[in-house]
């Protein structure tokens, strides 16, 4: 079966949408992506989406899921490079996708997932590994 | 107003809508379209194929390039043979919907073009006819 790709890179799991998704794709994505946050004991998601050239409100949505998903499970999601003509386009449909953190690179997402990180051991008094 | 080109497209699967997707690209390029505007259609036509494949149980889009003194349009139909929409009124609101989905499609689709029309009896399917101007 046809599947996105999702690398792990120590606590945070990875995920390039580099082809125009069908629907069925969107909902695998966000399956795979739940399963692996649990099995990967993964605390951060990246979703890089500079590739995609349209949003729509079925994407936006699978992108609102995740996020939510993800923080039930304890990860942040943080939803990188959304074009500018995508964000005008998405808004005007209708969705701002007010639950999502959002950054327009991946050095800004990461810095964003560590300092996240770095609350969640402070709040853990240092003990988690 | 002259119609330039027109053709039509199958929409039964979500492949389908996703070819809708690249072929309205495609068209909207050609149009001289800028890529906000593009960006635009595309999402709307994303939208309505959607509608169609979901609800209408699958339908078709006619596409059509217009041309008038000053500007050119692409204008995209899409109907289905469907249940039809029984309440237009709350089918065309933010946030209502029979299915799954977010219910931002009707009235978002609306606020991406410059024209909308709708039309749907109930047992005889939905025609959604949308256009966009090209900017110039």
């Amino acid at each position: 079966m046809e599947r996105i790709p999702i690398l792990k890179m120590g606590r945070v799991l990875l995920v390039t949408i580099q082809v125009d998704m069908h629907d069925r794709l969107a909902m695998t994505l966000q399956d795979d992506l739940t399963e692996r946050i649990v099995q990967d004991r993964a605390h951060g998601v990246l979703i890089d989406i500079s590739s995609l050239e349209i949003v729509d409100s079925f994407m936006g949505r699978m992108i609102a899921n995740i996020a939510g998903m993800a923080r039930v499970l304890d990860a942040e999601t943080v939803v990188v490079g959304m074009r500018p003509a995508v964000a005008i386009t998405l808004v005007e449909l209708g969705m701002t996708l007010s639950g999502v953190k959002t950054a327009l690179n991946m050095d800004t997402a990461m810095a964003m997932l560590m300092a996240s990180f770095a609350d969640k051991e402070h709040f853990n008094g240092g003990s988690q590994g | 107003m002259v119609v330039l080109k027109d053709e039509s497209a199958p929409i039964r699967s979500s492949i389908d809508v996703m070819r809708v997707r690249q072929i309205v690209r495609e068209w909207a390029v050609s149009l001289g379209f800028s890529l906000v505007d593009q960006t635009k259609v595309v999402t709307a036509a994303s939208e309505l194929a959607r509608n169609t494949m979901v609800y209408g149980g699958g339908g078709e889009l006619r596409m059509e390039a217009l041309n008038s003194d000053t500007r050119r349009g692409l204008r995209l139909t899409f109907s289905d043979q469907g249940p039809g929409i029984a309440d237009m009124e709350q089918a065309m609101k933010d946030g209502f919907s029979t299915g799954a989905g977010l219910g931002l499609g009707l009235g978002g689709a609306k606020r991406l073009a410059n024209e909308f029309a709708i039309d749907s009896r109930p047992g005889q399917g939905t025609t959604v006819t949308i256009l966009r101007w090209n900017k110039l």
